[in-house]
């Protein structure tokens, strides 16, 4: 500098060094904000992708083929005694009126082969819904009604434009013969996509066509509610003992340090303990939503314990002392004032370690959860899947038709997840108090 | 809050007690994934069809679907165990050191397995030779020695094949499909070289360490257990092949098609007659000890055996199935149901 200065250059302040360097210094915080914005971008447009992809494979699965067909209830096959016993009419023949009702829209049709290919267009599905009706309204025995059948999966996915027509014979899985039938029944209006109500009802099944999430569903019911009602008072009583009763000595502090390391540990981890210790040793029984219950409780104690302990330490100090200075003993100081205002925070952190539990696969993959059961679950004993592993399930099947429901059940699964993600955000902003 | 504690805790306690008292009411079928898609076709049918509930299936994998059936008698044991190949010694001896002596093995079918690409790209015809060449760690030059594998194109293997860099998806080491391959692909290919094949006389472990090796340059790629996500890769990629199940080319038709193995294509027919060399057996094993205690065990073998589920025109064959031929299929049915116990397996 001084050099510079009996060189006969200006002399430089300090000012203009600032003022110098003032450009640089803008691109430079420039560029980090765009690169943080780019970042968000970046964030949202997967986020974004990811629901277009699975809105765009699901949203069919929430319409169903059907196809008409005049269905004469004959008395000679379904009550050939004409008792009306229920066990009779339970037991009837009832694809034989399927078959006749087809045998009449097709009087073309009659070699055994063809007649099979026709009879496949009909799900396995539509016999028991003629029976239903059958036993709901016995007076239909005997009369001809013009009756909505489920379509074979097949046929959905013809219906629905997920196989191509234009395809040569040999490539396309439906072949001619059933499609000049389909488009018959399309051009006479006997075919019809209506709202899928069956996905929201039935277990699921091996025929797309027939399968549902309400077995899946009824399963995390089941779990989470176990779930919550084992780890919400232990966790809560561990947060509480830990934060305001534990003495600060060498153990609780390895305590803390084990419950923080908990959390980090793989959730299949808990399902390798869950099958050695509790189906192992206690003979609690597999693919039940107890045995679920008991590992996720496992796995989500520390969420809700460290959470619990952030928001009795939100409490200030001066809430306790208020309460021990006139009088109130420890625990009614606890109970009465420390608790009501910490649980927002404790449910929040609750309903997160929910959020996660009911997404969870991998621990469920060691205690025989990963298994077909059609029975939509009764109660916390009978065998059972959860909404995660149907859909790992259905996405393994070699079925076309079974790509739209995995994206479907994704849907209805995400759904939830953020509709409990989000009564964590409503219960934080209504309820939690700033000192 | 501590009562809340001690109430979950009894309830807990309670819940775990009564189960284990409780008896069972539905049959339980556990094991191989493989034979997971028929098997949950069977106990759907047998449970809309029947009086007895719906057979509980568990999709476990071969090896641990014997684990757990072999572990002893009991309601809280499986009754049958799927398996995509047959037990062996050393598993039916530890079932029968824990008691299970009586097992029925019922051989239902074969399971193809098919090498494919998408519709987009070439028809790829292969020797197993010709794949274990661009698939094993080491093969030998020309000198007969053996050197990490060299090939980066299949048209380097033989100039008939396309000339494009050898990119091959297939499943991880956990998966049966997997085991399979190896066994019936791999080590098919490799003992067309004599070289190596004199090798099994002289070093059986070195033998099996040179077949069964999978290169780990990258011209393999494990792309998981699902098969639905190869078959969407290729569709992607038209230069690569992908290794899955004969279920999932035959409903996938429209996007891929299957390489000819040794010029004979995979299709029904060809896997049913055994010419489409890989291919295997599938099976499910039942304890006959359970038979009487657990109702519906006899119903579901019988629904399984019967022509209209396991036959040619049964509904197993929409789902995949290769069945047996008429007579073998006529001679398991009946041992199935009369449930004979099978003989020590050979090693």
């Amino acid at each position: 500098m001084n050099n510079a200065r009996a060189a006969g250059a200006p002399p430089q302040r300090t000012i203009d060094i600032v003022n110098a360097s003032l450009k640089r210094r803008y691109a430079k915080e420039r560029r980090f904000r765009l690169l943080g914005l780019g970042a968000v971008v970046l964030g949202l447009l997967f986020v974004a992708l990811l629901f277009a992809d699975i809105v765009g494979k699901g949203y069919t699965a929430f319409q169903q083929t059907y196809i008409q067909l005049p269905v004469t209830f004959d008395a000679s096959v379904i009550d050939p005694e004409g008792a009306l016993d229920p066990e009779t009419l339970r037991r009837a023949n009832y694809a034989a009126l399927i078959r006749k009702a087809q045998r009449e829209v097709f009087p073309e049709v009659t070699a055994r082969r063809d007649t099979r290919a026709l009879g496949s267009m009909i799900s396995v599905g539509a016999s028991s819904h003629l029976r239903d009706m059958v036993l709901a309204d016995p007076d239909l025995i005997g009369t001809t009604k013009e009756v909505w059948l489920l379509a074979d999966d097949d046929i959905d996915m013809l219906v629905k434009g997920h196989i191509d027509r234009t395809l040569p014979e040999s490539e396309r899985r439906v072949k001619d013969q059933t499609l000049g039938w389909v488009e018959r029944l399309e051009s006479e209006g006997r075919i019809e996509k209506r709202f899928n109500t069956i996905f929201f009802t039935h277990g699921t099944s091996r025929e797309p066509e027939l399968a549902g999430i309400a077995g899946a569903l009824m399963g995390s019911f089941y779990t989470l509610a176990l779930t919550l009602l084992f780890s919400f008072p232990i966790g809560v009583g561990a947060a509480l003992y830990l934060e305001e009763f534990a003495p600060k000595n060498r153990w609780t502090d390895l305590i803390e340090v084990n419950i923080n390391n908990l959390a980090a540990v793989p959730s299949i981890v808990f399902g390798l303990l869950g099958l050695a210790v509790f189906i192992g040793i206690f003979g609690v029984p597999r693919s039940t939503p107890l045995i679920a219950a008991l590992v996720l409780s496992l796995m989500t104690l520390p969420t809700i314990i460290i959470a619990s302990r952030a928001a009795l330490k939100s409490v200030p100090p001066s809430i306790r002392e208020a309460a021990l200075g006139v009088g109130a003993s420890p625990l009614q100081t606890q109970l009465h004032h420390v608790l009501p205002l910490a649980m927002p925070g404790m449910l929040t952190g609750t309903i997160i370690g929910m959020a996660q539990a009911l997404g969870e696969t991998a621990p469920l993959l060691m205690i025989g959860m990963i298994a077909f059961i059609v029975d939509i679950p009764s109660g916390f004993t009978s065998p059972s899947t959860v909404l995660p592993v149907q859909i790992f399930l259905w996405a393994d099947s070699p079925e076309r038709a079974f790509v739209e429901r995995t994206s479907a059940a994704i849907m209805v699964l995400l759904a939830f997840l953020i509709l409990m993600n989000l009564t964590a955000v409503l219960l934080r902003r209504r309820f939690e108090r700033r000192w | 809050m501590n009562r809340i504690t001690i109430a979950a805790a009894v309830t807990l306690a309670a819940a775990s007690l009564s189960t284990q008292a409780m008896a069972r009411d539905s049959v339980w079928i556990a094991g191989s994934s493989t034979v997971f898609p028929f098997s949950t076709a069977v106990a759907e049918t047998f449970g809309r069809e029947s009086s007895f509930p719906t057979p509980k299936v568990e999709s476990l994998g071969t090896g641990g679907g014997f684990k757990l059936f072999c572990s002893g008698v009991g309601v809280d044991k499986s009754d049958i165990s799927n398996a995509s190949r047959a037990i062996k010694l050393s598993e039916f001896e530890q079932c029968r050191e824990n008691g299970v002596t009586e097992i029925t093995e019922v051989k239902i079918g074969y399971d193809g397995i098919a090498i494919a690409n998408a519709k987009s790209g070439p028809v790829i015809d292969l020797t197993l030779g010709e794949l274990w060449q661009a698939l094993a760690k080491d093969v030998p030059n020309d000198a007969g020695e053996l050197v990490p594998n060299p090939y980066k194109k299949w048209s380097e293997i033989n100039k008939d094949l396309p000339d494009v860099a050898i990119e091959v998806l297939g499943p991880p080491p956990t998966s049966g499909t997997r085991d399979a391959f190896v066994e019936l692909a791999m080590e098919g290919g490799c003992d067309s070289f004599d070289s190596i094949k004199a090798l099994k006389k002289t070093d059986k472990d070195k033998h099996k360490a040179v077949c069964h090796g999978i290169r780990e340059d990258g011209a393999f790629v494990e792309a998981g257990e699902n098969d639905n996500l190869i078959v969407q890769k290729l569709v992607a990629n038209p230069n690569a092949l992908g290794i899955f199940g004969y279920s999932f080319l035959d409903q996938n038709a429209d996007k891929v098609q299957g390489a000819k193995i040794d010029g004979v294509e995979p299709t029904f027919e060809t896997i049913a007659d055994g010419s489409y060399p890989v291919s295997r057996s599938i099976y499910f094993y039942v304890k006959n000890a359970h038979v009487g205690t657990i109702p519906g065990i006899q119903e579901y073998v019988a629904e399984f055996t019967n022509d209209k589920a396991w036959g040619p025109e049964g509904y197993l064959a929409d789902k995949g199935l290769i069945p047996l031929p008429d007579d073998m299929r006529a001679s398991v049915a009946e041992q199935a149901q009369a449930l004979t116990p099978m003989e020590a397996p050979a090693k």
